[in-house]
């Protein structure tokens, strides 16, 4: 079976209407955000068994991780790193943020239309 | 002292080891590592982090179950059921309208929205296990099946619509779409994430369910040997297994209407060393294959939900008709709805019919199946009741009779109907 084949069949719908709880722009919202919240629990395990190696292999001490201190510029690689990652993720909240003080805004399609009677 | 941290260091507890009163996990409580489970030949490989998406999905369920659902009573409670009374100047009449209200209510919306969309990733995550080895897991069942005359199946078999119109528990294809000649990858999938809805109630090979019928039988029936035993609707032989290992000395017939988890199920079964079981492509209904009184024992195991009215009749009439004088059918589903059964625990449990594909559930649980025993031709003083819970190791997992967390309708707690015939 190929790669992509696999990607559809695993995501495959049902037989049967699914039902919505809530308004469905929501709830599809949510159903994305449970499917990163199962992803980043899977990367946590991942982080976990990676550290529990390195100690067993003792390339890690214990408490090793907990006491790091990084150095001014890792601090600050580490720190944009966050701001990014922020950043990223409330970029709707930044741009509708931006949008109540741009009053010149105007919706594309109007444009189209504006553009057709400009002939 | 041992250390509050949990480390690599950090060695198992002998057993009888009286546990260290800081060590965290001995407060865990709550579904095992997947990496317990038993493991057969035909079992699909999983990655590190195929296991974590179902332990983190076992978490989610259990979160939901023991977390979520109290919030959801007193909402019913102190909003709902008010809200009812006052609208309409009298109590709730049933749990359609108890059901009908909560679904005005945030708590029962959320709840009902983050167990559906667990349904739907548990899906995803098994079958994306599973499809991706297809063909290796094809290639295993057809070296352990291929020849066998344990395995029959029947091609033109009608698949009837209390099966096809929705796809239970949200498994697209259900338990018998084949996607390719010999798949078995519908088998896999119900196999080895099942895990993710019992949280490992169900055991090592999620056969707790077996293992508590027998020990049921052994108890009650301590004098029954029977030679011939029958489970319909058996798919993979999770709970029938037990039965067959338990009477080595009888042969035991599955049937299903599935081809996938029939062959998988009898290489599951050859992989485990169990030998004296057949798997059959039949429909309950109608398993004229077979001669008056032919079984001394009939089983069902969390099936009677997943038919229809018609269908159930009929297969309570093959089995009358199919068991031998002095043999026994024994029904294990969930209780059904009775008038002391609180409206709001009646509308949880109804969440399965209405929103997780399993369309009987509802009217099976209000039906009197003490009537339909009788109608299909067992005595009324012969019938049998019982309850039985999950059985399992109790080292790597959660005991069903200990457990108390109530998720309605997915606990490893069944009871029990049959006859003598």
């Amino acid at each position: 079976m190929s790669f992509s084949d696999a990607l559809a069949g695993a995501g495959a719908k049902p037989a049967g209407k699914r039902p919505y709880f809530l308004e469905p722009q929501v709830e599809r919202v949510l159903a994305i955000t449970m499917s990163i919240a199962q992803e980043l629990a899977v990367v946590r395990q991942r982080n976990d068994t990676l550290e529990r190696l390195l100690l067993s292999k003792g390339v890690l001490t214990q408490g090793e991780i907990d006491a790091y201190v990084p150095d001014r510029g890792a601090s600050a690689e580490r720190q944009m790193w966050n701001q990014e990652f922020i950043a990223r993720i409330l970029r709707i909240v930044q741009q509708e943020n931006e949008a109540v003080t741009t009053s010149h805004d105007v919706a594309s399609g109007d444009v189209g239309e504006e553009l057709a009677r400009d002939g | 002292m041992r250390k509050a941290v949990i480390s690599s260091s950090d060695t198992p507890s002998p057993a009888g080891e009286t546990p260290v009163a800081n060590d965290p996990s001995a407060g865990y409580e709550g579904p095992p590592d997947y990496r317990v489970i038993g493991r057969h030949a035909v079992f699909p490989q999983t990655s590190h982090d195929e296991i974590e998406r179902i332990n983190f999905l076992a978490q989610m369920n259990r979160h939901l179950a023991a977390r979520v659902v109290p919030g959801v009573k007193a909402a019913f409670d102190t909003r709902v059921v008010p809200a009812f009374e006052a609208q309409h100047g009298r109590a709730m009449a049933d749990r359609h309208e108890a059901r009908r209200a909560l679904l005005e209510d945030p708590a029962f919306q959320t709840w009902s929205a983050l167990r559906r969309m667990t349904m739907e990733q548990r899906q995803q995550a098994g079958r994306w296990t599973a499809l991706r080895q297809r063909e290796q897991l094809n290639a295993v069942a057809h070296a352990l099946t291929e020849g066998d005359q344990r395995l029959s199946l029947d091609p033109s078999l009608p698949i009837p619509r209390y099966v096809s119109a929705v796809d239970h528990h949200c498994m697209p294809g259900s338990y018998h779409s084949e996607y390719f000649p010999g798949d078995v990858v519908n088998g896999a999938n119900y196999d080895h994430g099942g895990f993710v809805t019992t949280g490992g109630l169900l055991g090592k090979y999620s056969d707790g369910g077996g293992h508590a019928v027998v020990k049921w039988v052994r108890r009650n029936l301590p004098d029954f040997k029977p030679q011939k035993i029958l489970e319909i609707g058996g798919t993979v032989g999770h709970s029938s297994l037990p039965l067959a290992q338990a009477f080595p000395e009888a042969e035991m017939t599955i049937v299903d209407l599935g081809a996938p988890v029939l062959r998988y199920g009898l290489a599951r079964a050859k992989s485990l060393g169990v030998d004296n079981i057949s798997f059959v492509q039949a429909s309950g209904e109608d398993l004229s294959i077979y001669p008056d009184a032919s079984f001394d024992w009939i089983q069902t195991t969390m099936f009677l939900h997943e038919l229809s009215t018609k269908a159930l009749r009929a297969i309570f009439a093959e089995t009358r008709r199919l068991l031998k004088p002095g043999g026994i059918v024994l029904h294990v589903e969930q209780p059904q709805y009775a008038p002391d059964m609180p409206l709001f625990e009646q509308a949880m449990r109804d969440w399965d019919a209405f929103y997780n594909n399993e369309p009987f559930w509802s009217r099976m649980h209000e039906m009197d199946l003490d009537a339909e025993m009788v109608a299909a031709g067992f005595d009324a003083d012969k019938l049998i009741h019982g309850g039985v819970t999950g059985v399992v190791d109790r080292e790597l997992f959660p005991d069903a009779e200990e457990d108390d967390t109530e998720d309605y309708g997915r606990k490893a707690a069944w009871h029990v109907i049959g006859a003598v015939a």
